[in-house]
């Protein structure tokens, strides 16, 4: 199991080690020692690798996963997991600003709180916040799911697209053209899913609330599409 | 971007240490800002004295002489000299005539602040050359603050450095860039305060000032900032016992924060509070936005 301490091992030697993984290769559990706030930490995997950070992490870690498993002891800067592809990311403590941010497919799981604009322009990406998320989260989601097991803040969903929106707390305020909407069969059945998968056990999918776009605003008609 | 760190102590044995703290805090926060970096270091306050901070341009010629031409013109004083930087020691009641007495004396003379406790270094270069330059590390202190620059609405220079200092013992850090300034200046102008550049940072400083002078304490004037400033900021202010942080409501600047028994500090990313003594036990935390956060070591008492 490769060990890379951050503390004295450039970055660039695990990541070029993520990276450099051929096909069919046995040698795929790493570890990372004091992260101690670096960026990019495990950015660009694009195999099926574990990665356990032991610490706390700066910007971007886990940006554009394509099919690691990565899980972060501690707490995320800015951009964790952003843009990812597909794998999971877990992060133990909280997530800064923009957590999953435009993400595309994949799981990203937040054992604490994550700040503002959590799973901004989301395309596909499913995230699970333990606990609660800061404002503008969802702003222009297009496509994936948000579960939030406590609250969100101001502005959620704002011009969301086909993003599906799962809140169990308060919404302290909704976005432009996002509504509370009813709850189906399908939408407590997907809920079940993702909150096994991201280990929560303290909240049972009838206890949420969804929400979603409301489809009003100047883009969702079609006498405006050749305005640009 | 501009990187931006902070430092309260609790503990009092921690102050011969707040200078190598503070230094290695800002220095890992280099790359968010290369252009120019400033620290300001509270301490050694001693009743009746006060202390102003001075930078010239032409430390050798501004420098020579100075404290012997205060003393003739009625204001003893002594003079310690740090590079481009000098910090005159006084008694109190001289502050004001000190300011009006430089002003002929040596017309050259920029004033980076004054008060009991405060002294304020700042220059254009990387934060650990400003940090060697000064001898930031031999300092002790009970808090203090730091800032490294990536400039936006004004010039590069040693006065467009941060920590702004518009009122006695007061300073302010800001990552962000402010929109209201010009309007907000012309308003403190005719309130009377002075500005020294056309820095949107040194309005924030200035309107604080300006507020804390009508009566209100730090916190009650970093919530009006919240209803009054318009732009990005996260801030950080020192006064001559407190120290406070606030965030513009959108908080798309990075703040991160860790308390323990010891210390209260900030830092514009985690990597600044590393290796700050029991972070691995501190509370760590991301401030909310539009939310004023202040410690103060005369109100904690």
């Amino acid at each position: 199991m490769p060990v890379f301490d951050l503390s004295h091992t450039p970055l660039r030697a695990l990541n070029g080690a993520l990276h450099g993984l051929s096909t069919g290769a046995n040698d795929t559990e790493f570890e990372v020692v004091n992260p101690r706030g670096h960026h990019a930490v495990a950015v660009g995997i694009d195999s099926p690798v574990t990665v356990e950070v032991r610490g706390s992490v700066g910007y971007y870690c886990a940006g554009m996963n394509d099919g690691g498993t990565v899980t972060v002891h501690g707490s995320a800067g800015p951009g964790v997991a952003e843009n990812m592809m597909s794998g999971t990311v877990v992060i133990e403590g909280d997530a800064s600003q923009y957590a999953g941010a435009t993400g595309r497919g994949g799981l990203l799981v937040i054992k604490g709180n994550a700040a503002s604009r959590c799973g901004i322009s989301m395309k596909g990406i499913d995230i699970v916040v333990h606990g609660s998320i800061g404002h503008m989260s969802a702003f222009m989601g297009q496509s994936g799911h948000l579960i939030v097991c406590g609250d969100a803040g101001d502005a959620l969903g704002d011009s969301l697209y086909e993003a599906k929106l799962f809140v169990r707390g308060s919404v302290k305020s909704l976005g432009a053209d996002c509504i509370e909407k009813e709850m189906r069969p399908e939408h407590l059945e997907k809920l079940a899913e993702l909150l096994d998968k991201a280990g929560v056990t303290h909240a049972k999918p009838e206890e949420f609330k969804r929400y979603g776009s409301a489809r009003k605003l100047y883009n969702f008609n079609i006498d405006n599409a050749d305005a640009y | 971007m501009c990187g931006i760190v902070g430092l309260f102590l609790k503990d009092p044995s921690l102050e011969p240490q707040l200078g190598a703290l503070l230094s290695d805090m800002l220095i890992t926060m280099t790359d968010r800002g290369p252009d120019s970096a400033g620290i300001a270091i509270y301490g050694g306050a001693a009743s009746g004295k006060a202390k102003v901070t001075i930078q010239s341009a032409k430390p050798e010629v501004d420098f020579d002489g100075l404290a012997e031409a205060l003393t003739q013109a009625g204001i003893p004083a002594s003079l310690t000299v740090k590079s481009t930087h000098a910090v005159i020691d006084c008694d109190a009641d001289k502050l004001g005539a000190v300011r009006e007495t430089l002003a002929s004396l040596r017309p050259d003379v920029r004033i980076m602040g004054s008060g009991e406790s405060v002294e304020i270094y700042k220059e254009t270069g990387l934060p650990k050359d400003v940090v060697a330059r000064f001898d930031v590390r031999a300092m002790s202190g009970t808090h203090g603050i730091g800032h490294t620059r990536m400039a936006t609405e004004s010039a590069v220079t040693t006065l467009g450095a941060h920590p702004f200092s518009t009122g006695a013992d007061q300073c302010l850090v800001h990552n962000g860039s402010l929109s209201n300034h010009n309007n907000l200046r012309r308003e403190l102008v005719r309130e009377g305060m002075r500005f020294e550049t056309q820095n949107d940072s040194e309005v924030a400083a200035a309107y604080l000032t300006a507020e804390m002078a009508k009566g209100k304490d730090l916190g009650e004037a970093l919530t009006g900032a919240l209803d009054d400033l318009d732009g990005f900021f996260t801030f950080v202010v020192g006064t001559k016992s407190g120290f406070g942080v606030v965030r513009d409501p959108i908080a798309c600047k990075p703040a991160v924060m860790a308390e323990t028994d010891r210390y209260v500090a900030f830092g514009s990313e985690y990597r600044a509070l590393v290796n700050l003594p029991g972070i691995e036990e501190a509370r760590v935390w991301e401030p909310e936005p539009a939310t004023v956060y202040f410690w103060d070591h005369e109100k904690a008492a």
